[in-house]
């Protein structure tokens, strides 16, 4: 089942995979508000309602229930929190959400019904869950259903997130959360940060730092003046736009480390220029799947352009904290040391192995294909597995009389974020920034294909040209960001974040749309 | 399937015609991968054939119709559609003409029709070689086009003509002139020109061909119609192959393999459904033999197929037949409606408890899909190139199914040896060759037709039979077996007419044909014939073929403008090399087959005799 | 998850017994005893089509010779390799191919070649080359008849409608592997497919539409599987235009695609500091050899000024 999630066109080599076994029988699901080319290959499209989420997954658990379909053995041997559960999901059933989710309850029973008598099953998600302001109980109904079925800690199930970008699960692997030290190990518990320090020599704060949300309240607030940005681009690709570049212009001390002069490099005091760590660096990324893999050098990086590395130790050194390495292996080796996950991942074996899926404890070990075997267990190894009950809470950009349009975001095939990347090469199928429309709502506005619109949210406007998109139901329109310069979409988002995960809620606009 | 599809609209003519063929459409996707996709698929030649006939050509918005109905990705319709020959992908007039300037009528004055027409009608169609003719699709105003054999060699010269529109025509006809061509293609019907249909022995294959109205159920009931499958369903499944195994019966489309070993390997293949597909796409350049049976006795084909179906436990058979023969397709059309209403053909065949049905499948004009597994790839909906074997068909056909495909004339021949047994119908024929054949005499004989004989016949006494050639002139050589057979010099035609009497005379019965060459007919010219034919009928696949075919019709450009490379003899030497990785390397027979008759004439006949040259 | 190991198959090749696991082709059986078999049309991430028909082998017993690469390995068969009708079947095919083909790119040809002596020219000088939009035309059933002066190829103008690769089609030796790639066999956009037929027989979009007007996503995987270098990088065509493209100056680097989160691995072919070439290993677990736009023409963001 793929939720929130176009892989056809976010994902399309992970999408082959989904390909072959739908060749082989598997039952494809696609939970999305567009009919995506992805859910072009479904057995059935579930046209949910842009941020309904939790109610859909409620009401799934609803009709798994009302069809005794739960996996009882599972739930009894290796869950705790079932009966709060259940108590909160007796009140989703597919009927009451029908005008919630817009999806036919009859086609939820039927996904519920082959998703809870699979022998195998598997949910994976994209940013269709995780940019709203209630990401994580988003995931967190999907967790229950995992649960709910015992489709978790077995090869060929479970719930997976796709990663939308090469190391994004690298960066969280290597430390680069608030909250966390290499290797998923908690900032706030002493003896890890002890050992940390014997290490690194030197005193960590005890206290879990900002994620981004929090950084820019922080800086709001004047309590963050400067700011080190490695490798992002805040001033095109956060929400709510005009107020993230106020925030960025008002620091006191702005660097920006980057491969390309973006519009945030623009800002800063002063510009790292770095090297594409792809191709112009040694090192390492971690995909989707958690698995470590090698990245090489092939290209010299242009100019002045430095390896990130050499740029981290040089000013480690200036600063006076030097980092005692300078290039990635030893980088790497050192968080081998001190994280247990990584322990067994040495260079050669990356390279005959073909990258190695944490965890991984030791140079014997192969690595690990899946996760949460330890559930399948009798008796379960280690804690129960929690359900955590959610409750719908609806977008917070309020679709009214004012903003009658529901805007939705995401990417294309051919291009990638804010374009800074994708921008660099002539793809045949670019054909730049529109609003896509309904037919029906396009008709309604009298606008043509093709025609320029001011749309205007709550929190800005921009002029786009229209597109009119059959495979969009009326009422919700669609926009990606890879345009920035022509077209910023991320005027009009909105930054409502979710608490615990910082991430805004790219997904769910409210816009109306102007003729010119 | 995420496809993308064409932006041309159909005319509500095209739409209605495709709807017509797939009855309600179901074009609102999503479904790809289900079970019905593969059911779709196979509607996409019926489709492609609806459309020619409606317009007399395929546009773009027609394909583009046609594959969103059936979920058909445009660039593989294309592919499709592009294969066939009778299928036009840019615009040409709605009455069109295919005249045969094969083997045959190339001897019954094929030229002479050609250039009447061209005083007439003016150039042949020939293929634009603008490039925007085939993304825009140009109208040329060319109203007729040479063809390959059309299998009317008995009525040489043969034109067939298709007249497109909301009541489509096709009429195919021997005793071609000018003015019947020109008749035809305002609409009207054109008198059949007379052939022989004649027996010198027991009658069985043509017990009611030229006798009985064909077209009437009652009266093949009358003549001992359907007398073979009562016995057969008293029988049972088990003793109806017993009985074809013990008779001996071999495939009559050229491969001679046991019929009754095939049947019984369906039978027991552990996959189902199993089907029973009868091959009438006879196109070999000289055979006719199958065209006689379907349009002069199509309820005994249907009757066999209902009798092979329940031998081997299939609930569903295929008769694919060459898309130049309309007026078999409407006699087997009409014969399968009369069998439904008469109880025949359905839920309960002949008031059993075995269901039975048969579906008429046309083919668009290709050679190449008389090869079985090309056969199957195209009623699936795909081009029609074969592919390697093993798995065979009885494994692994039509649509990955067991399957026992068996020719026009093997199925007739089960009447026979079901109603009367195995014993009976070896009172007939030779003790290798049990029964009797059809051949299919034509060329330089006095009374070209279809002739039933048992085997073990020689070749001499046929002719004779056939009236011998015209004038007293000697024979120059006899074409036996095809296309893809051999020649027979005239001191080789004590060849007796069996398989064994074949194969120990280095020859090969192929279809049945012989076609009687005198001595004033061009040996190489015919032969440069032949390699034409090859090159414009291999699918392309292999390499061994695709590029064999067309460096052999070089070759015998070469023999016959007499500008060799290098003598005749190295050109032999390099026709043998040709012809050895051709036989040995392409992937199914056309290529294998595709230098036999020109290396056997070669060999036999000895055109250039080594002191010319 | 524990399976029966495969039953395994006992045969002789050139009279070395070998046993392999049962579904195996005797290409595999072939490459089990290091017994040399040429492919051009097989890959190892592609279903075998056997249409180049250079595998065949002789097989005791078989009326012709059988392709190695998709006949299936069955108990006691007994394979010849390198006997007089292998040799002959496979210097004829190198021969068509040769005379028909510009197979100018393919180092196995060339190797091929000299192996088996063959000599293409020995069907007559290469016809000339067809006008832009001439074999888009041909017809099934219908060919200009011959005078045997000259052999007939399938020499043509090269297609330039996009600038991430070309279309020379006149290297095209119609292995069918770029219709599999973008089919069933990878990615399933089904945006080109064999028109036509014989010797006419051509890779088409539908009605020859320009790629970016056909279904294309560009995700080259066409180009990736293409053995003669009719389907080629734009930046490579046109280094071979110029003259600069220069091996001897090439480095070859794997790394890992740097845009989404799936990993796919990308082996970068590097001249002058600028590449040239994205491919992905056909074994490689993530990819099988399969990519997509970004990750097979969107690394040129680390080129030029930035």
């Amino acid at each position: 089942m793929l939720w929130g999630s176009n892989a056809r066109e976010t994902h399309p080599i992970f999408f082959h995979h989904v390909l072959k076994a739908v060749k082989r029988g598997a039952r494809l699901y696609v939970v999305d508000p567009r009919k995506t080319s992805t859910a072009d290959w479904a057995r059935a499209w579930l046209p949910v309602e842009v941020g309904s989420d939790i109610a859909l997954a409620n009401a799934f658990a609803h009709a798994i229930l009302a069809e005794s379909l739960e996996d009882r053995e599972f739930i009894g041997r290796a869950t705790s929190g079932f009966e709060e559960y259940q108590k909160v999901v007796e009140r989703y059933s597919p009927e009451a959400m029908r005008s919630v989710t817009g999806v036919d309850p009859d086609a939820i029973r039927l996904a519920a019904r082959d998703y809870a008598t699979a022998k195998n099953a598997m949910i994976c998600w994209t940013l269709g869950i995780t940019e709203h302001h209630n990401a994580v109980d988003n995931v967190l109904a999907l967790i229950n259903l995992g649960l709910l079925t015992g489709h978790v800690g077995k090869w060929g199930s479970g719930l997976n997130p796709l990663r939308g970008q090469n190391n994004v699960q690298g960066g969280g692997d290597s430390g680069a959360l608030p909250h966390k030290l290499p290797g998923f190990q908690d900032v706030e518990d002493d003896e890890v940060r002890s050992r940390f320090e014997r290490v690194w020599g030197r005193r960590i704060p005890p206290k879990n730092g900002w994620h981004l949300t929090q950084m820019f309240d922080a800086m709001e607030h004047g309590k963050l003046t400067t700011l080190y940005v490695i490798g992002e681009n805040p001033a095109q690709s956060e929400a709510n736009a005009n107020h993230c570049l106020k925030l960025l212009r008002g620091l006191e001390f702005l660097v920006v480390q980057d491969i390309m002069m973006t519009k945030t490099a623009e800002l800063a005091d002063v510009v790292l220029p770095a090297s594409a760590s792809f191709c112009e660096a040694e090192g390492t990324v971690t995909n989707s799947e958690r698995r470590v893999q090698r990245v090489r050098k092939a290209v010299e990086p242009p100019g002045e352009a430095r390896d990130d590395i050499e740029i981290l130790s040089e000013l480690s050194k200036r600063l006076e904290v030097d980092i005692g390495f300078s290039t990635a292996r030893a980088a790497f080796d050192e968080m081998r040391m001190l994280s247990p996950m990584h322990r067994g991942m040495t260079y050669e074996r990356l390279e005959a192995l073909g990258g190695i899926q944490w965890p991984c404890p030791d140079e014997t070990h192969p690595g690990t294909p899946f996760l949460h075997g330890r559930l399948q267990e009798n008796p379960v190894r280690g804690p129960r597995a929690k359900f955590h009950p959610t409750e719908h809470a609806p977008p917070v950009d309020r679709v009214d009389a004012q903003f009658p349009i529901r805007l939705t975001t995401g990417r294309r095939l051919d291009s990638y974020n804010t374009g800074v990347q994708s921008g660099g090469f002539e793809s045949p199928l670019r054909r730049g920034e529109t609003l896509d429309l309904s037919e029906d709502d396009a008709r309604k506005l009298s606008v043509l294909d093709g025609e320029r619109v001011r749309v205007v949210s709550r929190r800005g406007s921009v002029e786009a040209p229209v597109r009119v998109d059959p495979s969009l139901r009326p009422g919700l329109a669609f926009m990606t960001f890879h345009f920035p310069e022509e077209v910023d979409t991320n005027l009009l988002t909105i930054d409502a974040t979710d608490p615990k995960s910082g991430t805004a809620e790219f997904k769910a606009s409210a816009i109306r749309v102007e003729k010119l | 399937m995420d496809l993308k599809h064409l932006e041309d609209t159909p005319t509500d003519a095209e739409r209605q015609a495709v709807d017509d063929v797939v009855g309600q459409s179901r074009s609102d996707g999503g479904h790809a991968l289900a079970p019905d996709a593969r059911a779709r698929r196979s509607l996409l030649l019926p489709a492609l054939l609806a459309l020619q006939a409606r317009r007399g050509w395929v546009s773009r918005g027609g394909l583009g119709y046609v594959c969103r109905v059936l979920e058909v990705p445009p660039a593989e319709a294309f592919g499709v559609a592009s294969f066939y020959a009778l299928l036009a992908l840019a615009e040409r007039p709605a009455a069109f003409a295919h005249l045969c300037d094969d083997v045959a009528c190339s001897m019954a004055g094929a030229d002479q029709l050609r250039a009447a027409m061209e005083q007439r009608f003016g150039a042949p169609h020939a293929p634009e070689h603008r490039a925007e003719v085939h993304t825009r699709g140009h109208a040329t105003k060319a109203c007729w086009a040479k063809s390959p054999c059309l299998g009317l060699c008995d009525q040489a010269p043969a034109a067939l003509v298709t007249v497109a529109g909301s009541s489509p025509s096709a009429q195919a006809f021997g005793g071609a002139t000018a003015e019947k061509v020109a008749a035809a293609m305002a609409g009207r019907a054109i008198e059949p020109a007379s052939y022989a249909i004649c027996a010198n022995g027991p009658r069985r294959l043509l017990a009611r061909a030229g006798l009985v109205d064909p077209t009437r159920i009652d009266l093949y009931q009358a003549h001992g119609g359907f007398e073979a499958l009562h016995k057969a369903l008293a029988m049972g499944p088990a003793a109806v192959i017993a009985a074809v195994t013990d008779s001996k019966l071999a495939g009559r489309g050229g491969a001679a393999f046991p019929t009754g070993k095939k049947w019984e390997a369906v039978s027991k293949a552990a996959a189902t459904p199993r089907y029973v597909v009868c091959n009438a796409d006879e196109s070999e350049p000289g055979t006719f033999k199958d065209r006689v049976l379907l349009e002069e006795d199509p309820f005994a084909v249907l009757e066999a197929m209902t009798i092979a179906g329940f031998a081997v436990g299939a609930a569903r058979g295929y008769l694919y037949l060459r898309g130049e023969y309309p007026k078999a397709a409407s006699r087997i059309a009409g014969a399968i409606q009369q069998m439904r209403a008469a109880g025949f053909l359905g839920s309960q065949v002949a008031g059993s408890g075995f269901a039975f049905d048969i579906e008429l499948r046309s083919g668009a004009g290709a050679y190449i899909c008389g090869e079985e597994t090309a056969l199957f790839a195209s009623i699936e909906g795909y081009r029609g190139e074969p592919r390697s074997k093993p798995p065979f068909p009885v494994h692994s056909g039509l649509f990955a199914k067991p399957t026992a495909i068996n020719n026009v004339e093997t199925l007739a021949a089960v009447l026979h040896i079901v109603r009367e047994g195995a014993a009976s119908y070896a009172s007939a024929g030779t003790a290798g060759s049990p029964g009797t054949k059809l051949f299919c005499v034509s060329g330089r004989v006095a009374n070209p037709g279809v002739y039933e004989t048992p085997f073990g016949t020689p070749l001499r006494s046929l002719l004779e039979m056939a009236g011998g050639v015209p004038g007293g002139r000697p024979i120059q050589a006899v074409l036996l077996g095809g296309a893809a057979g051999g020649f027979v010099s005239p001191a080789g035609l004590d060849l007796e007419l069996s398989f064994e009497g074949a194969r120990s005379a280095g020859a090969t019965l192929g279809s049945g044909v012989i076609l009687v060459l005198d001595d004033t007919i061009p040996l190489v010219p015919m032969l440069r014939r032949i390699a034409e034919f090859f090159r414009d009928e291999s699918c392309g696949q292999c390499v061994p073929c695709r590029v064999g075919t067309v460096r052999q019709e070089e070759l015998l450009a070469r023999l016959e403008s007499g500008v060799t490379r290098g003598g005749v003899e190295a050109e032999g030497l390099l026709l043998a090399d040709l012809g050895q990785a051709m036989r040995d390397a392409s992937i199914c027979g056309l290529g294998q087959t595709a230098s036999s008759a020109i290396e056997s004439a070669l060999r036999v006949l000895q055109p250039f005799p080594r002191s010319t040259r | 998850m524990t399976q029966a190991p495969p039953k395994s198959v006992n045969m002789r090749i050139d009279g070395h017994e070998v046993s392999v696991p049962e579904g195996s082709t005797i290409l595999d059986a072939c490459r089990k005893l290091a017994v040399e078999t040429p492919t051009f049309c097989w890959a190892e991430n592609l279903t075998p089509v056997n249409v180049c028909r250079i595998c065949v082998v002789e097989l005791e017993g078989a009326r012709t010779l059988v392709p190695a690469c998709s006949r299936k390995a069955e108990p006691g068969m007994s394979i010849r390799t390198d006997s007089a009708r292998v040799r002959l079947s496979r210097k004829v095919v190198l021969e068509l191919l040769g005379s028909s083909v510009d197979m100018s790119l393919s180092e196995t040809f060339a190797k091929l070649k000299s192996q088996y002596g063959a000599d293409p020219d020995r069907f007559g000088p290469r016809a000339p080359r067809a006008a832009a939009g001439e074999r888009e035309a041909a017809e099934p059933g219908h060919h200009e008849v011959p005078d045997g002066s000259a052999a007939a190829s399938v020499g043509q103008p090269v297609k330039v409608d996009n600038e991430l690769f070309v279309r020379d089609y006149e290297k095209c030796m119609l292995c069918y592997k770029c219709v599999e790639a973008c089919g069933t066999d990878a990615q399933n956009t089904f945006a080109i497919a064999v028109a036509g037929r014989g010797f006419d027989a051509r890779i088409s979009t539908e009605f020859n539409a320009s790629l970016p007007d056909s279904a294309c996503v560009f995700c080259g995987n066409c180009v990736g599987v293409c053995p003669t270098g009719a389907l080629m990088f734009k930046s490579e065509s046109d280094l071979r235009e110029r003259g600069e493209w220069d091996e001897s100056k090439q480095t070859v680097t794997d790394t890992i695609c740097g845009y989404c989160g799936v990993g796919c691995q990308l082996t970068l072919r590097v001249q002058d500091n600028r590449i040239v070439r994205v491919t992905s290993p056909s074994d490689h677990s993530v990819t099988g050899g399969h990519l997509c736009i970004k990750g097979r023409f969107g690394s040129t963001f680390v080129e030029g000024d930035r």
